[in-house]
C-alpha cells in the first residue's frame, strides 16, 4: 500500500473500535463488481484445483495477492477499499485466507452464530472485509453480525446458543458494498428467502506490525482526550470517549462497563497513548495498583 | 411429563443483570413438539418474571459472575442465562 490512500477518519477508527464494524456502502463501481462477479464464479467453480485462478498462500503480502489482471485485486487495491485496510492493519499486512460464500436463492439454511478462527486474547486484531459486488436487499441473505461483540473472547460456534441477541443486524445496501469486521465480530450466514442468488466474497488479512496511527492523524489532537473525560464528572461530546461510549442493545451495565475498559484497552493501543481513558474506569484501578 | 403423550418446549432467555426481573437481551427456542415456529423478531419476554407469568418452569439459571483474578475484565460468553421449560401435548 502507499501513502497517497485515502484514509480512514479518527471518528470512522473509534466507531470501528466500538462497534467491531465499518460499512463502506457501494463503494466498488458497477463494472469492476461484474468483472469481480465473474471471477468469483471462476473460483468457485475451481476451488481446491490446480485450475484455481490467483490462488493466494497464507502470508503472502497484500501486494502480491490477486495481481495485476485480477478483478478481486482491482477490489482489494480500489482506493477507497485500500486506504480503509490500511488505516486498520498498517502499511504491509499479510493474506491470512479467503472463501467466497454463495446464497442461493430460497437457500433455507443459515449458520450458527460464530467467531471466526480461534479465541485469541491479544489487542492486535486482525481485518475481515466481506464484499458484496450484487446489491442485497432486506432479508436476502445477507450475512448476519451483532455490533459490540468482537472484544470478547469466545471461541468459533461455543456461542451457537445464542439464536437472537437484541440488536442483531443483517447486511443490507448497495453493489458493490465493502464491511470491515475486527476478527472477533460474533456473526453468522443467514438463510436467503428471496428469489436471487446472494454472492459474498471474504478476505481475512493479518497486521504485521504494530497498528498504530496508521489512519488520518489531521483530527486525532481534536478528538483525543485525557484520562479526566468522565461521564461522573465533566465529559466531551466530541471526544473519543464519547464514541466509544456507543451502547448496544444487548449489553447489560456490568457487561456494559466492561466493554467500555476493553475498548479503552484497544484505543490505547491503536494510538500509543498509555493515559487515554473512557469513564476513568482503567485509571482508577492503575492508581490503585500503583500504591501496592 | 409422560414421554407417550407429552413434549417439551425449552426457552433460553438471557438477561441484563442476574435478576430474574432483567430485561430480555436474548433469546433461543427449542420446540420438542416440532409444531412451533422460531421465536423471531422482539424478544417473547420483557423479563425472566414475564416468562414466569406466561406459565414457563425455571428449571436453571446461571450463577452470579465471579471474575477471576487478574482477568476481571475479560468479557465472553452471556453470563445472565435462565432455561425455562413448557410441557405441551405431543403431536
Amino acid at each position: 500500500m502507499t501513502g497517497d490512500l485515502p484514509l480512514l477518519t479518527t471518528s470512522q477508527v473509534a466507531t470501528f473500535v466500538a462497534r467491531g464494524f465499518l460499512p463502506l456502502p457501494g463503494v466498488v463501481p458497477d463494472d469492476l463488481n461484474a468483472a469481480a462477479s465473474d471471477e468469483l464464479g471462476r473460483i468457485m467453480s475451481t476451488w481446491g484445483s490446480p485450475d484455481r485462478p490467483f490462488a493466494p498462500s497464507s502470508g503472502q503480502t497484500f501486494a502480491e495477492i490477486y495481481p495485476e489482471g485480477s478483478a478481486i485485486g482491482e477490489v482489494l487495491r480500489h482506493l477507497p477499499v485500500a486506504g480503509a485496510l490500511q488505516s486498520l492493519l498498517g502499511p504491509d499486512p499479510v493474506f491470512d485466507h479467503d472463501f467466497v460464500h454463495h446464497k442461493p436463492a430460497g437457500d433455507p439454511f443459515g449458520q450458527y452464530l460464530h467467531q471466526d478462527a480461534m479465541v485469541d486474547p491479544s489487542l492486535a486484531f486482525d481485518v475481515q472485509l466481506f464484499y458484496f459486488p450484487h446489491e442485497v436487499l432486506a432479508g436476502g441473505g445477507g450475512t448476519g453480525f451483532v455490533p459490540g461483540t468482537h472484544l470478547r473472547r469466545v471461541h468459533e460456534t461455543d456461542v451457537g446458543r445464542y439464536v437472537h441477541m437484541a440488536g442483531e443486524q443483517q447486511w443490507e445496501g448497495p453493489a458493490g458494498s465493502v464491511v470491515l469486521f475486527h476478527q472477533g465480530l460474533w456473526h453468522r450466514g443467514m438463510p436467503n428467502p428471496s428469489d436471487r442468488d446472494r454472492l459474498m466474497y471474504k478476505i481475512r488479512l493479518n497486521p504485521t506490525a504494530p497498528q498504530v496511527r496508521h489512519w488520518d492523524m489531521s483530527d486525532l489532537d481534536t478528538m483525543q482526550n485525557g484520562p479526566d473525560d468522565h461521564l461522573f464528572a465533566r465529559f466531551r461530546l466530541d471526544s473519543v470517549a464519547a464514541v466509544l461510549r456507543n451502547r448496544e442493545p444487548w449489553l447489560g451495565e456490568a457487561d456494559y462497563r466492561l466493554e467500555l475498559a476493553n475498548r479503552a484497552a484497544l484505543w490505547r493501543y491503536l494510538t500509543g497513548d498509555d493515559e487515554f481513558d473512557v469513564d476513568y474506569y482503567l485509571t482508577r484501578t492503575e492508581g490503585h495498583e500503583s500504591l501496592t | 411429563m409422560d414421554a407417550t403423550t407429552d413434549r417439551q418446549q425449552v426457552l433460553f432467555l438471557y438477561l441484563e443483570h442476574s435478576n430474574l426481573d432483567g430485561r430480555v437481551v436474548a433469546w433461543t427456542f427449542h420446540d420438542g413438539s416440532g409444531e412451533a415456529s422460531d421465536l423471531e423478531g422482539s424478544p417473547p419476554y420483557k423479563s425472566g418474571t414475564a416468562a414466569l407469568q406466561d406459565g414457563w418452569r425455571l428449571i436453571q439459571a446461571s450463577p452470579v459472575p465471579q471474575r477471576i483474578p487478574g482477568a476481571e475484565r475479560v468479557t465472553g460468553r452471556l453470563e445472565h442465562e435462565f432455561l425455562f421449560e413448557r410441557i405441551v401435548p405431543a403431536p
